[in-house]
């Protein structure tokens, strides 16, 4: 890492010399960091589940959430520097309030996405600031229609039928990718989730973190809410024993 | 508008002219609002809102109608829509202000819901603001022509309060805004009055709004036998948006009633 | 707005247009007896619009701090408005000050915030009403724009032409001869105060229903409500 940059790093507003701009690529690098979230969709909804590393047995359960509502039928996950992603939630609830001001319907979230996108990007053209050190996921259930689309620091984005960030995305991925997501109901892919990210938590680096779960789907009537409790139970109950069984076939092999 | 005083004298000093008048510039900059066009009249209107509040819960009730002047030109407007669970609003007055005013609340509301607030707002609340934000768009001479029935609950019991486009602003257990003011109030408080204890069931709430309404459209040209009525309790908030009136009332005498 | 319209007079105006007028009259009486060691203070409460009753327990009379108190009618909207920029200036001197203000700083915080309104006006009857740093009772009565007089006793409001001379005769000794003003104790003030507001809702329309009377003491302020005509 030691010659990293060489001089080029030290504003989004300058390439380096083979095309790259490396502040922006620190900002993905703080997203990697940050604990795995995943977004998963499926026929009837979307499903966000996210691995919220808790660094200190001293907060509250429940503190510095990385969920988060942005118009009723909007949800967003996030990855990266939390304190970055609350501006950008805040700024996509204004571009939502907006468009429902001036339209007065629901926004669709591929716009809302492009919106936020479009904002990320300007801050990786100037000297005078620095790119956001984060990544959103926004999913929301529209008119039967599930969607789910990811920011990145650099101001690209993409929609995805299954999407993960943060430090454990690739082992996330290959988990989604087993999954047969059409198939599957919101109410079965809660539990999918929750494995996935007790699966792909890594217990010797991070000791504690907490689970947060949430859905747009038919079951919430198409608003972004938070798994109902006792299902949250059910789907972190299912993760475990997945855990283990899978942890007891690893003796098994050896 | 020239709002200044003429000289005392030929090329002479202005009244105070040497004294810095504290505030001035604050109502000097409101008087030549005032010179601008703003609302000074409503478009169209919606007439009488009631309301009352019984035994556990509030109930109002608007007609349908928006009328253009004298001209009923919408027969099927809605006046009164559902804040949150524990509060509903009626308006009467300009039809475009009200549209406006309610999705501001509804944004309002969805701020609050999206922010993860677990308090909603009650219905004491959004009275409270309702009354800054008319007295400041009066003040400001550029009113929104309402007036406002707020129903249902402040910190858990029932409640009912009423603003108008001033930022007038009581509460009490029956409200009413133009017409209903002469017709409605005498015969809500009269209804009341008739109980030893004041105090009416649900039913009988009902049956008093439906009485009030029923001589409302016999008698004010503004009113519309389509109307609306909402409850709000404990249980929640229930809308009635399709009532008629057409069926219980008879117009036979109304021949009766030309000048002889 | 062009020359034409302004010079348009009242009355030739379309009479089916509404026109716009920031301020309304919603009637309302309030009276005012200090004491040597009490301030008495009522207020009727009706509220009115035009003639209609919009509310009949409607107080006028609203708490500043532990030991003042101020009595507001005219322009309802105005009177809100106002007890509300009072609360919020209050809050704030106490907490800086770490002390509540006292009720001649009150007094001339009042007149201070209706003067800022001079061309814009509080539609508003005030009197403050409180004990003083010695204890005694003080009553300060205002006009709408600021002016403000400190007296012993006042009334406001719509009836306050039946009712001032009626206190300025028992209570100020005026208009008889070699009469002594009496010595004004709680009994006193209470009758005076509860005969001038049947006798103004007697005469006034916009006076009735019922009457509140506050009495500040060192030990806090005491509420009763009489009951007056309802017509």
């Amino acid at each position: 890492m030691s010659s990293i940059g060489t001089g080029y790093d030290l504003s989004a507003a300058q390439f380096s010399p083979d095309g790259r701009v490396f502040q922006v690529e620190y900002a993905q690098k703080a997203v990697e960091n940050s604990g795995t979230a995943v977004g998963l969709v499926c026929k009837d909804g979307v499903v966000l589940a996210v691995e919220k590393i808790v660094t200190s047995k001293l907060y509250e359960p429940g503190t510095n959430k990385r969920l988060f509502t942005v118009d009723t039928h909007v949800g967003l996950a996030c990855a990266g520097l939390l304190a970055d992603a609350r501006a950008i939630v805040d700024v996509a609830r204004n571009e939502a309030a907006n468009y429902r001001a001036e339209y007065s319907v629901p926004m669709p979230v591929k716009e809302l996405t492009e919106r936020v996108s479009n904002y990320l990007h300007a801050y990786t053209l100037y000297s005078s600031v620095r790119p956001y050190g984060c990544s959103v996921m926004l999913a929301s259930y529209l008119n039967d229609s599930p969607q789910l689309f990811v920011t990145d620091p650099s101001g690209l984005c993409f929609g995805y039928f299954g999407a993960a960030i943060g430090k454990a995305k690739q082992n996330a991925k290959t988990e989604i990718e087993k999954l047969k997501l059409k198939e599957l109901t919101c109410k079965q892919l809660v539990k999918e989730a929750a494995k996935i990210i007790y699966l792909v938590h890594d217990e010797v680096k991070d000791k504690q973190f907490e689970l947060e779960l949430s859905w747009v789907c038919a079951e919430s009537q198409g608003r972004h809410e938070l798994v109902p409790k006792a299902l949250k139970v059910q789907a972190e109950k299912y993760a475990k024993a997945a855990l283990e069984e899978e942890s007891s076939d690893d003796e098994e092999d050896m | 508008m020239n709002i200044e005083a003429p000289p005392l004298w030929s090329n002479g000093p202005k009244p105070g002219l040497f004294y810095d008048f504290p505030g001035r510039s604050v109502g000097q900059s409101l008087v030549n609002d005032h010179a601008k066009t703003h609302t000074m009249y409503p478009t169209t209107t919606g007439t009488s809102v009631i309301g009352i509040v019984f035994d556990g819960g509030v109930m109002i009730a608007a007609d349908k109608l928006g009328s253009y002047g004298s001209l009923a030109r919408f027969r099927n407007v809605e006046r009164i829509f559902k804040a949150t669970d524990e509060a509903v609003l009626a308006f009467g007055g300009d039809i475009a202000d009200y549209q406006f005013i309610r999705e501001v609340i509804e944004q309002k509301v969805r701020d609050d819901e999206c922010g993860g607030y677990s308090k909603q707002l009650d219905a004491g609340a959004l009275h409270s603001w309702l009354t800054r934000v008319l007295y400041n768009r009066r003040s400001r001479f550029n009113p929104l022509w309402l007036d406002c029935v707020v129903a249902g609950f402040r910190a858990g019991k029932p409640f009912l309060g009423f603003v108008d486009k001033i930022g007038t602003a009581y509460e009490a257990t029956e409200v009413a805004s133009g017409f209903g003011q002469y017709f409605a109030i005498p015969m809500l408080r009269s209804a009341r009055e008739k109980k030893s204890d004041g105090i009416f069931t649900q039913a009988e709430a009902r049956k008093v709004i439906e009485e009030a309404m029923k001589v409302l459209y016999y008698r004010d040209c503004r009113g519309f036998h389509r109307y609306m009525v909402a409850t709000v309790t404990k249980e929640g908030v229930t809308i009635d948006d399709d009532l008629d009136l057409k069926k219980d009332t008879n117009w036979d005498l109304a021949h009766l009633t030309k000048l002889l | 707005m062009s020359a034409e319209m302004l010079a348009m007079s009242e009355y030739g105006r379309d009479p089916r247009k509404h026109h716009f007028s920031p301020y309304a009259d919603n009637g309302g009486t309030t009276i005012a007896i200090a004491g040597d060691d009490f301030v008495m203070v009522g207020s009727d409460t009706r509220l009115t619009n035009y003639s209609g009753i919009l509310s009949r327990n409607q107080t006028k009379v609203f708490p500043l701090t532990e030991k003042t108190m101020i009595a507001s009618t005219g322009c309802w909207a105005d009177v809100l408005s106002l007890y509300k920029d009072l609360q919020a200036k209050l809050t704030l001197y106490s907490q800086e000050h770490h002390d509540e203000m006292s009720t001649p700083a009150i007094a001339q915080l009042v007149s201070t915030v209706l003067y800022w309104r001079r061309f814009f006006p509080y539609y508003v009857s005030n009197m403050v009403i409180g004990l003083d740093e010695d204890g005694s009772g003080v009553v300060y009565h205002y006009d709408p724009v600021g002016h403000m007089e400190k007296l012993r006793f006042s009334s406001a409001g719509a009836s306050v032409a039946q009712i001032q001379p009626l206190l300025d005769n028992q209570l100020g000794a005026l208009n008889m001869k070699d009469a002594v003003p009496p010595k004004v104790t709680k009994a006193l003030a209470h009758q005076l105060m509860h005969d001038a507001f049947i006798s103004a809702a007697e005469r006034d329309v916009k006076t009735g229903d019922s009457c509140i009377i506050y009495t500040v003491t060192k030990d806090g302020v005491a509420e009763e409500q009489v009951k007056l005509r309802r017509d």
